[in-house]
């Protein structure tokens, strides 16, 4: 229990000082890394609390996918950040007040919460036997299938919008304009000419 | 103290949330610390639907948990997009700028 314990303290306090520097650091890309490492302890958190296949997928998806986005994206722009860095201090007690106020209210909430204990339907309950992931599957592609399929749609969307949004024509590349091809005709391209003998013809050029 | 039970993971949570609102305040020229802020304020919120789920025996929190992973993927791509398209046009990423709809 008591490694637990430690366990448990030492990737949360990872966490929060991590969150701390993602908000905090003049560097962008420094703050991208310190996101980084905020993901990496919670997925670890994760896998703590017996939730394995979202701690991996947490992983997979912030890790690998979002977090890399902001990297590429903190490199890609040129732009001096140090310079987006001020009036950091200008925002700092409505911030403060603000953030202090929820952290109370939150703390409040949860140090009196109270659930009956028929409050929740066991129909869906964890199975002893089954291990995480079996037993995610067995709910997501049962009874939230709809839900399932709808975060597809949305990711779908995603993709297609931000192709939309970044996608740029270049007007120097010639580029394969099928309608124009197919509705080519035959008198457009092609003439016949009649020949003389010994006189050849001349192609307009 | 010793023994971690449902209270720790969400004062966690908590607490993280509450850095990230205040990174929204703090960094309010930087789009893209915002964004980042906006993540850590979703990840809170799915520590708090894991261990809810754990602590209730009840697997549908991690269902949307899942949903809510999707939907920070979602809009973390269409938010860089937009900045992508912004600084191209404009050439910077200062929010003070981006007023154009104001009209």
């Amino acid at each position: 229990m008591l490694a637990h314990a430690i366990i448990f303290y030492f990737f949360s306090f990872v966490a929060i000082a991590s969150s701390i520097m993602v908000i905090s650091s003049k560097n962008t890309v420094h703050a991208v890394f310190f996101l980084i490492l905020d993901f990496v302890s919670i997925s670890c958190l994760f896998i703590m609390l017996g939730a394995e296949f979202l701690g991996m997928i947490t992983l997979i998806v912030y890790v690998g996918a979002v977090a890399v986005l902001f990297l590429f994206v903190v490199m890609m722009i040129n732009i001096d950040f140090a310079q987006l860095k001020t009036g950091f201090l200008e925002y700092m007690p409505i911030g403060l007040l603000v953030g202090l106020v929820i952290l109370l209210e939150l703390g409040m909430m949860f140090s009196t919460w109270k659930y009956k204990p028929d409050f929740v339907k066991n129909d869906l309950v964890l199975k002893a036997t089954t291990n995480n992931t079996e037993s995610l599957g067995l709910v997501i592609y049962t009874d939230y299938i709809y839900f399932f399929q709808l975060s597809g749609l949305i990711l779908l969307v995603a993709m297609i919008g931000a192709i939309v949004l970044t996608f740029r024509r270049k007007e120097s590349l010639r580029r394969q304009d099928i309608t124009k091809q197919v509705s080519r005709e035959r008198e457009d391209s092609v003439e016949l000419k009649n020949v003389e003998s010994f006189k050849g013809v001349k192609i307009n050029d | 103290m010793i023994e971690i039970g449902l209270a720790h993971y969400l004062f966690l949570s908590a607490i993280i949330f509450t850095i990230g609102v205040i990174g929204i305040f703090l960094n309010r020229k930087n789009v893209i610390v915002i964004l980042m802020s906006v993540e850590l304020i979703l990840i809170a919120v799915n520590i708090n639907l894991v261990s809810f789920s754990m602590y209730l025996h009840n697997i549908v929190g991690q269902v949307f948990t899942m949903f809510v992973l999707t939907v920070a993927a979602a809009e973390a791509a269409i938010g860089l997009a937009i900045l992508v398209v912004f600084f191209r046009n404009k050439g910077t990423i200062h929010v003070e700028d981006i007023n154009s709809l104001k009209g």
